[in-house]
């Protein structure tokens, strides 16, 4: 085989090889490189990949020689590697622009094991993304949420202990239902390929076991990707993480939940099973309707903008649920679309704010007046991403809005089109609040001899800022690709 | 009624353990003693998958000269890495414990929570 | 030059000199030359397009941005005569505003003048929309880079005003105008702007064509039909420059400019004509003509009196959309340029006044007409022209508004029109009265405001005249939109 042909194995391969040479080498600088080198790799990968898969073919590829149903599949199409895409590019992102914030809220003689903490939750995630068996992929779940609980652990605020507690908690009782539902399924399939598992469920779906199976794993991945009401872990996880990582989770993690959730219901499941026989539409619609309200209207009392960001994540993640909700090929392209365009905002957010508690030390929105006199690049990029945030045209997130709001139209569910509206002017509450404070006020007497961001930092977070008036002017890209990955998804389902 | 019992009786245990290992993680205050109800959900949930591997008069899955039917060896495969996993994240949790006891001095929920509480009243950072 | 560049320059332009007007901060002469050159540079480019249409129609497609979704500009006449006004009205609004920020020593000047240049190209993407999407674009973009000139001053009272601004003006574009835009999408399959309207052959229910037309209509807020208004008064915590050329040409106009073009080349006359909610909308549009006036009626603060009477100004050009007569709907294009004229007066006048003696109540302003006789004579003028008394603008948009609502014997739209002639008197000519006939209070000599204010107050005065005597221009483009016949 030539080197190409074993991409799939390396992108897991390469970063999980990674970090224990960070640990060994032991020098904090030289691990960031070997971190920054392997996510370059990493994000290379995943392009050669995406150019493999575009023309609508399946890579198959058989760990270790063995081959599929009993030997571990990674399958590669074009909803992975999209996916895998952006998770590629936001962790080569992220480690670009890590340097100075870690420096600034870890202890150096820790910095080490922060850096192969994050190759590990990277390497889960390009697992999880890439692997075609429904075992592996609670493994590989596993790997980056071990390896999140500990980074998150390391923030600066001894809130960070306990965020990191309660998500290992609930991503523990998370995962373990994963598993229970791959064992009704393996059960009454004896197979846990996921090909597999698709041709052989269909003939015993009407069982319990198998409906049974469904529930926990629909339950178990709903709690990984912070469906409300199981998002509790999430608003602590992100306010209290080193900026760093609150970045890469914001961008990546919940988007792989939401890949597998489609996933296991496109490609194990299928359509029919899902919504036509047990209707899960009617379990994700009015949770998604519910999170995009009370978790935008959360978000506008909040003080503390890491947290802010995260209810506000989590309103956006109902977005997301609405479009699978919806059930019709355009509603899960419009996801698709706000799973890519989503990873950009919060980055570019996120990036923005490590900037601010780098220079300032605080998120705390009273504390911040006036800032954007000492750090106006910083706080631009931080409106870039708003106005993303809230949809205005010619930027990423009017793209997905735009499909979100046609394919509930489409559909004819009006009252869909209400609440995304209602969402998207509770955006602009929370996020004018915050630009009002920031750019509009007397400057804080606290905030005299602020600098400007270092150019390490400022330069990534622009660059997202930028991808987000890229991806909303030119769009062939993401469009193009996720309508053909949902084109396959509905045609290949049994 | 006795069939059902019998019959079923590793789903059984499987269930009672699960749902005792739940109710330890909520209604304890003691975050050493959550872990613990952690690991007996997750024990229950292995013992779930091996039970479900045997084969009825099956010989254990080694190979061996004469035998002709073996129980399943896949599930024993699966728990052993669930259990890695398993140890794993009550090795993690047990050193976020560790780091807690530390910064907090008590491992107990309601003393961590009002701590925090306090502090936030005087910092004047917002509640969760 | 190339059609297609000279569209692409206008365009541009703004945006260009935003960005050189944002560099040259440090340095305030050449910022302040630079705040002249650019905008002439503009009138100079908007006059070749002038030359050019209606014969020919320019376009500039700048790519897709989705499947089957292009940012497309087109110069129609409307468009073009919307963009004449505001180009030809920023140079004069530019030299008065440098007067007004040196005069009253504002702080800010450079955040000012680069937004009012974003401002002003957000209004020329308005102009210049070939879809539906593109003039969304526009539209948002116009509210966000006008926000900091609303709350310039930055004191409690023009924070809370540009709240009320971006609430209603936000709430109206992404809560009613977008849900409106998908739905038409949904229902065309184009957004692109069409002679005879898009939904010709679409079959839908009347009643939720009702809905699709009212929530077009309160979506685009800037047009301000009550209750989707109060902005309007909020947005006068500005600086008279900005009240000036924004909310009495820029925005307002790019408001009912959007009504017309959706109406006409979305809707269509005809179909328009067909639907039952015509009426209503007519309705609304009447009613917030004859409110408004009497809510001016009792206004003392002046640029509140102006706010509430642009209000009622910008429903004639609705109005007369929905009349729904060739006539009206070219009365209606007309009044774009003729309230333009007058208001943009009237508001200079208003900044005048507080520029020289800090006077903002009407009761204050007893015998300032020998005070201020320039001042006061353009605001006269001005007023004469709401009014709609012959050699001035506001007559001949009037006329025509009246012609239309004759010709289709709309009593009702010709009683509204008289109604609010007689009350746009009573709130104007007790002010010209105070001015000239009353004697002063207070002996204070404040003399006139700086030159610069005045010279553009003149002029803008003078084209309002201009405007009724040489109509050759406005009349070509008017009559080049379809659905007109003069």
């Amino acid at each position: 085989m030539t080197w190409q042909q074993h991409l799939p194995a390396l992108a897991i391969i390469l970063p999980l090889l990674s970090a224990p040479l960070c640990m060994l080498i032991g020098l904090r600088r030289v691990a960031w490189l070997i971190g920054v080198a392997t996510n370059l790799g990493g994000l290379l990968i995943s392009v050669g990949l995406l150019q493999q898969v575009a023309g609508g073919n399946v890579i198959s590829y058989e760990l270790g020689g063995w081959a599929p149903p009993l030997g571990i599949e990674l399958r590669v199409d074009l909803l992975n590697a999209f996916v895998l895409l952006i998770v590629s590019a936001l962790a080569f992102w992220v480690f670009v622009y890590a340097r100075r914030s870690v420096d600034a809220e870890i202890d150096s003689d820790k910095q080490t094991g922060f850096y192969a903490g994050l190759l590990l939750v990277y390497a889960g995630l390009a697992g999880i993304t890439l692997t075609g068996d429904a075992f592996n992929a609670f493994v590989f779940l596993e790997i980056s949420a071990l390896s999140s609980y500990a980074v998150i652990s390391m923030g600066r605020d001894r809130r960070a202990l306990t965020a990191a507690f309660q998500y290992l908690v609930m991503g523990t009782i998370g995962a373990t239902f994963i598993l229970i539902g791959v064992g009704f399924l393996y059960m009454m399939t004896g197979t846990l390929n996921m090909v597999d598992l698709a041709q052989r469920l269909p003939a015993v779906s009407e069982t319990s076991t198998v409906q049974a199976g469904f529930a926990f794993l629909s339950v178990g991945i709903a709690l990984k990707l912070a469906m409300f009401p199981l998002h509790l872990w999430l608003p602590n996880a992100y306010a209290f993480a080193p900026s760093v990582v609150s970045v890469f989770l914001a961008a990546t993690a919940t988007k792989v939940a939401v890949y597998l959730l489609l996933r296991v219901i496109f490609s194990v499941f299928g359509v029919e099973f899902t919504f036509a026989q047990m209707h899960l539409e009617y379990l994700l619609l009015p949770l998604a309707i519910i999170a995009v309200i009370s978790a935008s209207l959360v978000a506008v009392f909040q003080t503390n903008l890491k947290r802010m960001l995260a209810y506000s994540s989590v309103a956006q993640i109902g977005y997301m649920l609405m479009g699978i909700g919806i059930a019709s090929a355009m509603g899960v392209t419009a996801t698709l679309l706000h799973l890519f365009n989503h990873a950009l905002m919060k980055g570019a957010l996120f990036m923005a704010l490590g900037a601010v508690v780098l220079r300032v030390g605080s998120v705390q929105l009273h504390q911040l007046a006036g800032l954007g006199h000492f750090m106006p690049w910083t706080l631009g990029a931080f409106v870039v991403g708003a106005l993303s945030l809230i949809g205005i045209p010619l930027t990423a997130g009017f793209v997905s809005k735009w499909y979100l709001v046609s394919a509930a139209l489409d559909a004819g569910w009006w009252w869909l089109v209400v609440v995304i509206a209602i969402g998207s002017l509770l955006a602009v509450v929370y996020v004018w609040r915050v630009i009002e404070v920031v750019w509009f006020q007397p400057p804080n007497a606290a905030l005299a001899g602020k600098t400007e961001a270092p150019w390490s930092l400022l330069l990534p977070t622009w660059g997202l800022a930028l991808a987000n008036i890229y991806f909303g002017v030119d769009t062939s890209l993401t469009t193009g690709t996720a309508e053909a990955a949902v084109g396959a998804l509905f045609g290949v389902t049994p | 009624m006795i069939d059902t019992l019998t019959g079923l009786f590793n789903y059984w245990v499987a269930v009672i353990l699960m749902m005792t290992g739940l109710y330890v993680v909520v209604a304890q205050n003691n975050l050493v003693k959550k872990l613990v109800g952690l690991g007996l959900f997750q024990a229950s949930i292995f013992i779930f998958y091996i039970s479900i591997g045997k084969v009825a008069g099956g010989a254990p899955p080694i190979i061996e000269p004469g035998v002709e039917l073996y129980s399943n060896p896949l599930p024993h495969v699966l728990i052993l890495t669930a259990i890695v996993v398993g140890v794993a994240t009550t090795a993690v949790g047990l050193s976020l414990v560790v780091r807690i006891s530390e910064s907090y001095g008590s491992v107990e929920e309601n003393d961590i929570n009002q701590a925090d509480r306090l502090a936030e009243l005087e910092t004047g950072d917002d509640q969760a | 030059m190339s059609s297609e560049w000279l569209m692409a320059s206008i365009l541009c332009a703004p945006f260009l000199g935003a960005l050189l007007i944002a560099v040259s901060g440090r340095w305030e002469r050449l910022r302040d030359v630079i705040v002249l050159m650019v905008p002439l540079i503009l009138l100079a480019l908007v006059a070749q397009l002038l030359l050019l249409v209606p014969e020919e129609q320019p376009h500039l497609l700048l790519g897709e941005i989705m499947p089957g979704l292009n940012l497309y500009f087109e110069a129609e006449p409307l468009g073009v005569l919307f963009a004449g006004v505001a180009a030809l009205l920023w140079p004069v609004a530019s030299l008065y505003s440098i007067g007004y920020l040196r005069g009253n020593q504002e702080k800010n000047q450079t955040r000012f003048h680069a937004c009012f240049a974003l401002s002003l190209g957000g209004a020329m993407g308005v102009a210049m929309a070939g879809n539906l999407l593109t003039l969304f674009a526009a539209y948002e973009l116009l509210t966000l880079a006008t926000y900091p000139l609303v709350v310039h001053k930055g004191d409690d009272k023009a924070m809370q005003g540009g709240r009320i601004y971006l609430g209603f003006l936000l709430f109206s574009s992404i809560g009613l105008f977008l849900p409106a835009i998908l739905w038409i999408w949904q229902l065309a399959g184009t957004l692109d702007f069409t002679p005879g309207g898009v939904l010709g052959q679409v079959e839908l229910d009347e009643r939720l064509l009702a809905l699709l037309l009212l929530l077009s209509s309160y979506g685009i807020g800037k047009a301000a039909l009550m209750p989707m208004h109060r902005w309007l008064p909020a947005a006068m915590v500005a600086p008279t420059p900005v009240s000036a050329l924004l909310h009495a040409v820029a925005v307002v106009k790019a408001g009912v400019f959007s009504v017309i073009k959706v109406m006409v080349y979305i809707f269509g006359s005809d179909r328009l004509a067909s639907l039952a909610a015509s009426d209503w909308v007519f309705g609304i549009a009447a009613a917030t003509i004859v409110i408004a006036s009497l809510i001016a009626l009792r206004q003392d603060n002046l640029k509140r009196r102006l706010a509430y009477s642009t209000v009622s100004q910008l429903s004639y050009v609705v109005m007369g959309v929905f009349i729904l007569a060739p006539l009206s709907l070219a009365g209606a294009a007309l009044h774009v340029a003729a309230h333009a004229f007058g208001k943009i007066t009237l508001f200079f006048a208003a900044g005048s006044i507080y520029t020289a003696s800090h006077k903002t109540e009407i009761s204050q302003l007893n015998g300032i007409g020998w005070q201020m006789p320039w001042t006061m004579a353009a605001f006269s003028i001005g007023a004469l022209s709401m009014i709609g008394i012959p050699p001035l603008a506001g007559f001949l948009s009037k006329w025509y508004l009246l012609l239309g609502a004759w010709q289709t014997e709309h009593t009702m739209a010709m009683l509204v029109i008289i109604l609010s002639t007689l009350l746009n008197t009573a709130y104007f000519v007790p002010i010209l009265h105070a001015a000239w006939f009353r004697p002063a209070t207070e002996e204070q000599q404040h003399g006139e405001a700086p030159a610069a204010i005045v010279i553009s107050l003149v002029f803008t005065a003078l084209l309002t005249l201009t405007l009724f005597l040489w109509t050759e221009v406005p009349l070509k483009l008017i009559a080049a939109i379809p659905g007109v016949a003069l």
